[in-house]
């Protein structure tokens, strides 16, 4: 034990380059005596004079250790790292690394480990670590620590955290210190210090610990106990609210981008295209088929496939849209339901076509490595390509906010809302905004599909899956203003978000879908209604 | 003309309709059973079930059509209603099981003895009894429409409103009865029937037996339809569908009126529910689907909505087709449907009976200006056809 203390005193020195070169000789020796070893207590004595010498060449053999692959060969009682298994057998000189002989695995005499040994030597190695010089390794062997946390460990954290100097990495070794002071014999007040410091960093793996601590200790440490852990959980369901909203808010945003289109068009010409959905997985569909092609075509640019589907997905899907006004909702004007039947059709029709162009299964869309991977904020974990979804529904909000207020395409669409037949007086042909609005409206769903197609699978039941939540957006939102939509979308995706942990997924959308037919009773439409004598009609 | 719109109940074509219905109980069975496999007149026992389930789907459509070509209430979950009557008739089929099921409980359905489940939930309490699951199959998809319907015609919802919250209440139940813990069966819903009143259901003197007995129900919610909407109850409900806010200003109660319409269709498509299910032995969560729920509005589109007889012929001619389509070129079904859909919408707004009908009008006033009798009729008689079709479903400015 006194050894051990002085070593990891002395261990910043022993790492520095150079030093730590000149042990090469009496850790050969070392290694030798494995040959000689009988029980496990001798081996562990072993391991821990050479975690004592500090060099961080040990650690191959270590580690060979701990995976049964070290072997002595029986003829010279020579130490070799055997790796794979099998007739013959290549020989690793545990030191060089290098490839030292063949044998036959009869030659061979392993070198038994049982568990206690295995974490002994994990524990050696990460504390070997706490001294490595690249700081994401001490903080990975600070957080080994933390998670198996040992007593024994105190000194040599103590000198790591002495001889540490990027900030955060001291912090998470002075984290794995207060836990392994929790379970060790220092005085009350150490103890009670060191749970202080575990409720304040408020994190979930220590509650277990503390829970012990709680249950077996009294008096005072027992009150500190209850306090961190009072304070933990409070920090920790702050963290999770803060996760739900982000989570809802992602939704959300998958939502508004679905629904705003769907909206303009309810707004402009008062009919509901169930269609809607159609358009959004056309739009993944171009995604893949963008994606194809660019691969096939110039894989140079594949990170950028999805700026070429972008606006092609609006294309074809707004294509598609004034296909359908002109074909068939242009001779339903003034039947809504009837306009909702047609367009039901549309979508079956959509539907079944693509599922035999490409196949009933889902299609995966890659993700560019910009959208790929995640971060993390406090307790937080953000995905890259739910925030690139989220800043993207919000460009395209903003976009359509200055297309309504600041065009005069807006304008004439803003007339047709409030009073079709007004309009249509003033000189706007009422035909042109309502081709334009539709064609608008499901590009906007191409491009939510998009987005649609970055976070799930691509089928042709895309569509389906997010229409009746779209619906409900347009409902709860009303039409009579963009602001409504979005306001509907991420209420909408929050509670959503929010009532899952509580009710399960399923119920939880079951509550929102009762919600927001008790709402209808109080406002028929929506958030937002047009007030004004048109509405009545 | 149109004398199935106003008054007369029981007018020629309503009584040649029951006359049908009424031989076809008769004959089916007749036919399925005495007349031997080798005649060519022989019905066989899958024939049976299949029209058997068209005459379900038959009363479901006239329960649609009573509240939209009727009352201009577009409901996009009808489904519901139908399911729950099924499951109702489906909760008492599975408590007949007693210890023949799989695991022999005599008391708890298979898939409860499965979740490990150690008593009956109080809501499956009574369903062994006929008449108390006969009673559910009427007062729950009732008591479901008479809430919802108080709820959202008082605060007004209309139109497309009303539309998509019908379809989002179907898209709860569907999600609510796909949970296993719901105590519903889940996903697999409530299968492996037995018995019904003791009498087998694989037998074919019973499948024959429950198709006469949906061909006489179907025969009583026909003339049920018919006497409501030749009464002034039902000139009322025409009323509201077609101006409602007059209807309104009149000193009528649209929402009064519409909620009865409401609850008595919810009603009607239960029992067409609890007579689908043991004919075709399964119920799941998947009737729930607010697709089912959008096709049931074609069948009475297609027949011809604000007719009696147009509901019976869609729904029979649609599933017909669906039958044929489904066995020969299933991939080309959608397609057919949707193209129905447009079709029927586009050209065909009024239905087979309801063009039917104003072909027959054109061509009496055609023949009747021939003579020379009238000049001024022909116009007044199209313009009256057009008017009871368009209004349905364009609501009138309020004046």
């Amino acid at each position: 034990m006194i050894l051990r203390a002085l070593w990891m005193l002395l261990l910043p020195l022993l790492l520095l380059p150079g030093v730590a070169r000149g042990q090469d000789a009496p850790l050969g020796e070392i290694i030798a005596r494995f040959a000689n070893v009988e029980k496990f207590d001798q081996t562990e004595a072993l391991v821990r004079e050479l975690g004592a010498t500090g060099d961080p060449g040990v650690r191959p053999v270590l580690e060979a250790l701990a995976e049964g692959n070290l072997y002595v060969r029986k003829v010279d009682n020579a130490i070799f790292i055997v790796p794979g298994s099998g007739k013959v057998l290549k020989l690793i000189d545990p030191l060089t690394g290098e490839e030292a002989d063949e044998a036959s695995s009869s030659a061979l005499k392993k070198v038994r480990v049982n568990n206690g040994l295995r974490r002994l030597i994990r524990d050696v190695l990460s504390t070997l670590t706490l001294g490595a010089k690249s700081a994401e390794a001490r903080m990975a062997a600070a957080d080994t620590m933390f998670a198996n946390p040992d007593p024994a460990m105190i000194e040599a954290l103590d000198a790591a955290i002495e001889a540490e100097s990027d900030p955060a990495v001291k912090l998470r070794m002075e984290r794995a210190r207060a836990a392994a002071v929790v379970l060790s014999d220092l005085p009350e007040s150490d103890k009670i210090a060191a749970i202080e410091l575990l409720g304040s960093l408020g994190d979930r793996s220590v509650l277990s610990l503390l829970a012990t601590v709680e249950a077996n200790a009294d008096g005072d440490l027992q009150r500190a106990a209850a306090d961190a852990i009072a304070e933990i959980r409070s920090v920790l369901a702050a963290w999770d609210a803060a996760q739900n909203v982000w989570f809802g808010i992602s939704l959300g945003s998958v939502l508004l981008l679905a629904a705003i289109g769907l909206a303009i068009t309810f707004g402009v010409m008062g009919v509901i295209n169930m269609a809607h959905g159609e358009m959004v997985m056309v739009g993944a569909y171009t995604t893949f088929v963008v994606q194809g092609a660019v691969h096939a075509f110039a894989p140079a640019l594949q990170e950028w496939s999805l700026a070429f589907a972008l606006p092609l997905a609006f294309l074809v899907a707004g294509a598609i849209g004034v296909a359908i006004e002109r074909g068939i909702i242009r001779f339903l004007y003034g039947r809504p339901l009837e306009t909702l039947l047609a367009t039901w059709g549309v979508s079956l029709v959509l539907q079944q076509a693509v599922r035999m162009i490409f196949g009933p299964s889902n299609r995966e869309v890659g993700n560019p490595s910009w959208m790929s991977g995640s971060f993390e904020i406090g307790q937080m974990v953000i995905t890259w390509n739910r925030l690139w979804i989220v800043a993207f529904s919000l460009g395209v909000f903003v976009l359509l906010l200055f297309v309504f207020n600041r065009t005069s395409w807006g304008l004439h669409m803003r007339a047709v809302t409030q009073n079709r037949r007004m309009a249509s007086s003033m000189g706007i042909r009422t035909p042109w905004v309502d081709a334009f609005t539709f064609g608008l409206g499901s590009g906007i769903a191409g491009i939510a599909g998009v987005a649609l197609s970055q976070v799930g699978n691509v089928s042709p039941n895309l569509g389906q899956s997010y229409i009746i939540d779209s619906f409900m957006v347009v409902v709860f939102g009303g039409v009579g203003n963009l602001w409504g939509t979005l306001l509907g979308a991420f209420s909408l995706g929050i509670a959503n978000k929010f009532l899952e942990p509580y009710a399960g997924a399923v119920l939880g959308k079951i509550i929102v879908l009762v919600l927001i037919i008790l709402f209808i009773q109080k406002r028929p439409r929506g958030l937002f209604a047009l007030k004004g004598r048109a509405v009545e009609a | 003309m149109s004398s199935s719109l106003f008054g007369g109940g029981l007018d020629r074509r309503i009584l040649g309709l029951l006359a049908i219905l009424t031989s076809a109980a008769v004959l089916v069975p007749v036919l399925n059973l005495a007349v031997p496999p080798t005649s060519s007149f022989h019905i066989p026992t899958y024939a049976v079930a299949l029209l058997g389930k068209y005459l379900c789907y038959a009363m479901l459509a006239l329960s649609l059509d009573l509240v939209w070509g009727y009352c201009g209430i577009l409901s996009l979950g009808h489904g519901a209603f139908f399911a729950l009557g099924g499951y109702a008739m489906g909760m008492y089929l599975m408590r007949q099981i007693g210890t023949r099921g799989v695991y022999g409980h005599p008391v708890l359905p298979d898939f409860m003895v499965f979740l490990n489940w150690k008593e009956l939930p109080w809501y499956w309490y009574g369903f062994d009894q006929f008449w108390f699951a006969a009673l559910m199959v009427m007062l729950v998809p009732g008591l479901l429409a008479f809430a919802f319907g108080w709820l959202a015609f008082r605060s007004r919802v209309t139109g497309v409103y009303l539309s998509i919250i019908t379809q989002a209440m179907t898209y709860a139940l569907l999600l609510a009865f796909f949970r296993n813990d719901m105590g519903f069966g889940g996903n697999n819903g409530l299968t492996d029937f037995k018995d019904i009143l003791g009498f087998s259901l694989q037998a074919p003197t019973t499948r024959a037996a429950l198709f006469s007995i949906s061909a006489l129900m179907l025969a009583i919610a026909v003339i049920v339809t018919a006497v409501l909407v030749s009464s002034k109850y039902g000139k009322l409900m025409i009323a509201v569908r077609d101006a409602e806010s007059r209807t309104r200003f009149l000193g009528w109660r649209p929402e009064n009126i519409k909620l009865f319409a409401f609850t008595v269709s919810a009603v009607m498509a239960g029992i067409a529910g609890a007579l689908y299910v043991p004919q075709v032995g399964i119920i799941n969560p998947s009737e729930f689907a607010p697709a089912n729920s959008i096709e049931i509005v074609i069948w009475t589109a297609v027949g011809g909505r604000g007719t009696i007889l147009g509901p019976v012929i869609g729904a029979v001619a649609v599933n017909w087709g669906k039958s044929w389509f489904t066995a020969a070129i299933p991939e080309l079904w959608l397609f057919a449907l949707g193209g129905l859909f447009i079709a029927v919408t586009l050209l065909l707004p009024k239905g087979i009976v309801g063009t039917w009908d104003a072909w027959r009008a054109a061509r009496r006033a055609r023949r009747s200006a021939g003579k020379g009798t009238s000049q001024v009729e022909p116009p007044v008689a199209e313009g009256t056809t057009a008017r009871t079709t368009r209004h349905s479903i364009e609501p009138q400015p309020a004046e």
